[in-house]
């Protein structure tokens, strides 16, 4: 075994922290896009119209049952022929690795997200559905100023929980040659042939942080199910 | 952008090498269910130790369970793969690592990718064996124990058969992200479905063919394990019992 | 069941809707975009690789921007703005073909097969395959390489040599496939495989930047041919010409020799060594008469 160069971690330290800002900038965007869409998928999926839960349905068990380096893989060399068939434009737009990674996260996540939100949308009593409409608001309405904002509540945890999930998949951008915190990482590694350094420190980064956020969970989760 | 659609490509030889392109396919999805049903053993043994010590009174035996979870839920997979691939042979005393290195390939990127998912997925499965049992009523451990039972006797004819058949929709949730994650072992060099899609597309440049197949098996493996896993669950239901009847009841 | 057909109804809807387009504009969608993506290489020292600050530098790479230099002033774009868009081996060529990158600038082999999926400009540099190995492997040959574990960096032309060869000479090579060359090497470096055959001046840049580079060796003879040019997409004539316009340009003034021995025969970033390597006399040839024939 060769001697441990620590100094290799410092001189990457700022290219890991720019790294790390693109993980966390992946992963914010990916969780709000990723619940927005899930909220939709999961009104689409409890709906009574076959054109909107089938569709619905298909496309969250469909992302559900393959790997997420497939599916970054996919979106890598389908999403620019897929824009220059919807905006008509004379080539394929062009998608940065970064965007494409962006796009595929949010669609990915939705999935995920939407059956976090499906249960939390059934986990609303049918009672105020009930007197939501009896007031006279409108399937909207209700949904935005009644059970939505319960459901939210209720999901926090478990959505956050994802959202650690969530972080933790951007590493896989290493496919797509992006730097990210593990990008970084392999991509000074590999330069320096510093393997054993880099890995263990990044791995280190990533525990850490994943481990403080599901600990800030776990205090929320406490908090919540009191106010419940 | 011209692309011309060629299904016929997966009845083509391969370019350089022996064979046509759908074997390439079928040997990608042999090593993608046999690297995710090898490390679902590994998962299975260690996460149900771990998860149950965690209900068990003794405190270091819980600390050393919570210890175990926390460390491999909070690494990412590609990251666990990684350590067990480039670190791990490195700092083992070094017959052990260069041993490690020069196994034969495809075993020398296999062996790592079945140890790596199966811990990291215990991690998982010891969650579910531990919600499972503390979703029991705290009446049947306390009958055991006044029926003379062992803590150990407890275990094994009160607490666990119960547990097991709450079990089964999370394990078999946790089944099929086993065989989606074997894919990230392509990053070390194990030639599964997803590697071999990749692969094709380089050698054929068919790239949305070869995806459209490999995408297909995926959705085949998870209809045919959901399928297997409900008559499972019809077959040890304990008739009148929680956890019994089927899921929640969304449909 | 019934979901997952209309999940592949949906797929397949999906797949009519991309049909084939017409034939791409590249200089015209650079004009309008104001924009240039160019694919560059992590590791391909000294074609495209990354320096210490991590930038994108090498032979090919300076190529470019001679392109993109001619381009502002052919298109009247003085504030063209350039994106660089990192790829790897398995990605370079889905990439351009699906219009992600304009240009690829890394050390990419022209040959006839991939031809049919891209196009590439006038050759710019020629190699071929040779192996690396560790001195103490005491491998001479490739006929050494039997039954032993040998490394491939995927989607390489040098991969497919190699298994042609090993499958005509039946020597049971086990090869380990890995995503880049800095990979590849570090398979080497640490004892995984005896050999990574690649084209012999990466070879020589891997091992100059490696921490050892006295343990290496590149042995071997030529396995196959490999011109390198830049690579564009498909059935873009006007671009074409002008780019093999701006390179014949380069070659005829000569200014191509400077930029050559300011990769190959002087010391380069990140740790200032001198590959040393002279043109060859078929990239002499190649200047003399530009051509894209590929391999």
């Amino acid at each position: 075994m060769h001697a441990i160069d620590f100094d290799v971690i410092q001189r990457s330290l700022p290219f890991l922290w720019k790294g790390l800002q693109f993980s966390v900038q992946l992963t914010v965007t990916a969780m709000i896009g990723g619940i927005i869409l899930g909220t939709l998928l999961a009104m689409m999926r409890l709906s009574s119209f076959k054109l909107l839960y089938l569709p619905a349905t298909a496309y969250v068990n469909g992302i559900r049952s393959i790997p997420l380096v497939l599916v970054i893989f996919w979106f890598y060399f389908m999403v620019p022929l897929i824009l220059q068939a919807v905006t008509r434009a004379p080539s394929p737009v062009h998608v940065g690795p970064e965007k494409s990674a962006l796009i595929t996260f949010i669609l990915f996540q939705a999935a995920y997200y939407s059956e976090i939100m499906r249960a939390g949308i059934q986990s609303v009593s049918r009672g105020q559905v009930s007197a939501a409409y009896a007031l006279g608001l409108t399937y909207f309405q209700s949904m935005a100023q009644v059970i939505l904002p319960q459901a939210f509540r209720n999901m926090i945890p478990i959505l956050l929980t994802q959202t650690i999930v969530l972080f933790q998949d951007t590493s896989l951008v290493y496919v797509l040659s992006i730097t990210d915190l593990l990008g970084a990482a392999v991509k000074t590694a590999q330069r320096d042939g510093r393997l054993v350094e880099m890995y263990v420190f990044v791995a280190l980064i990533y525990f850490v942080l994943s481990y403080a956020l599901s600990e800030l969970v776990k205090r929320l989760q406490t908090r919540v199910a009191v106010i419940r | 952008m011209n692309y011309n659609w060629n299904w016929k490509i997966f009845w083509e030889p391969v370019a350089a090498g022996n064979g046509v392109y759908w074997e390439w396919m079928v040997s990608g999805l042999a090593w993608t269910l046999s690297t995710g049903l090898l490390a679902w053993v590994i998962a299975l043994l260690i996460g149900v130790v771990i998860g149950v010590i965690r209900t068990t009174p003794l405190i270091w035996a819980v600390r050393l369970g919570n210890a175990w979870v926390e460390l491999f839920r909070n690494i990412p997979l590609l990251v666990q793969m990684f350590l067990w691939y480039f670190v791990l042979p490195e700092v083992l005393p070094f017959g052990l690592g260069t041993m490690m290195k020069q196994m034969d390939p495809p075993w020398a990127s296999f062996a790592p990718a079945v140890l790596c998912l199966g811990f990291y997925t215990s991690a998982r499965v010891a969650e579910q064996v531990k919600a499972g049992i503390q979703s029991l009523p705290r009446g049947q451990t306390l009958a055991g124990t006044a029926l003379g039972l062992t803590m150990v006797q407890t275990y094994r004819y009160v607490t666990l058969p119960m547990a097991f058949r709450i079990v089964i929709p999370p394990f078999t949730s946790e089944f099929m992200n086993i065989i989606k994650n074997s894919s990230v072992a392509l990053t070390i060099g194990l030639l599964e479905l997803t590697q071999r899609a990749s692969d094709m597309s380089e050698y054929t440049f068919q790239t949305f063919e070869a995806f459209t197949a490999a995408t297909t098996l995926y959705i085949m493996v998870t209809l045919i394990v959901v399928y297997g896993m409900r008559q499972l669950e019809k077959k040890v239901q304990v008739p009148g019992f929680i956890g019994t009847g089927g899921q929640g009841g969304g449909r | 069941m019934k979901r997952f057909v209309s999940l592949i109804v949906a797929l397949t809807a999906c797949a009519a809707f991309i049909s084939p387009a017409s034939a791409a504009d590249t200089l015209k969608k650079i004009k309008d975009s104001g924009t240039i993506t160019i694919g560059h290489r992590d590791a391909s020292i000294p074609f495209s690789y990354l320096d210490d600050k991590q930038k994108p530098i090498g032979y090919s790479m300076d190529l470019c921007m001679k392109l993109v230099d001619a381009m502002k002033a052919e298109l009247k774009l003085p504030n063209l703005k350039v994106v660089l868009n990192p790829v790897t081996s398995q990605t370079r060529i889905p990439l351009i073909a699906n219009g992600s990158i304009d240009m690829e600038c890394g050390s990419t082999t022209n040959s006839v097969e991939r031809q049919k999926q891209v196009s590439f400009l006038n050759t710019t540099f020629i190699t071929g395959t040779k192996l690396l190995v560790k001195k103490s492997s005491h491998v001479k040959s490739y006929k050494d390489l039997k039954g032993k574990a040998v490394v491939v960096t995927n989607g390489t032309t040098n991969e497919r040599a190699i298994k042609e060869l090993d499958a005509k000479e039946n020597l049971g090579m086990k090869f380990i496939p890995s995503k880049d060359h800095a990979e590849s090497f570090l398979s080497v470096d640490s004892g995984r495989a005896v050999a990574f055959p690649m084209d012999d001046i990466l070879l020589a840049g891997l091992i100059n930047n490696s921490k050892n580079p006295g343990e290496f060796e590149i042995v071997g003879a030529f396995l196959s041919h490999d011109p390198y040019a830049i690579m564009i997409s498909k059935d873009d004539p006007a671009f074409k010409k002008f780019g093999d316009g701006v390179i014949n340009g380069l070659m005829k003034s000569g200014e191509i020799n400077k930029i050559y021995s300011k990769w190959f025969e002087s010391p380069i970033p990140p740790k200032g060594n001198n590959l040393k390597f002279p043109m060859s006399d078929g990239l002499k040839e190649a200047i003399a008469h530009p051509n894209d024939k590929g391999a």
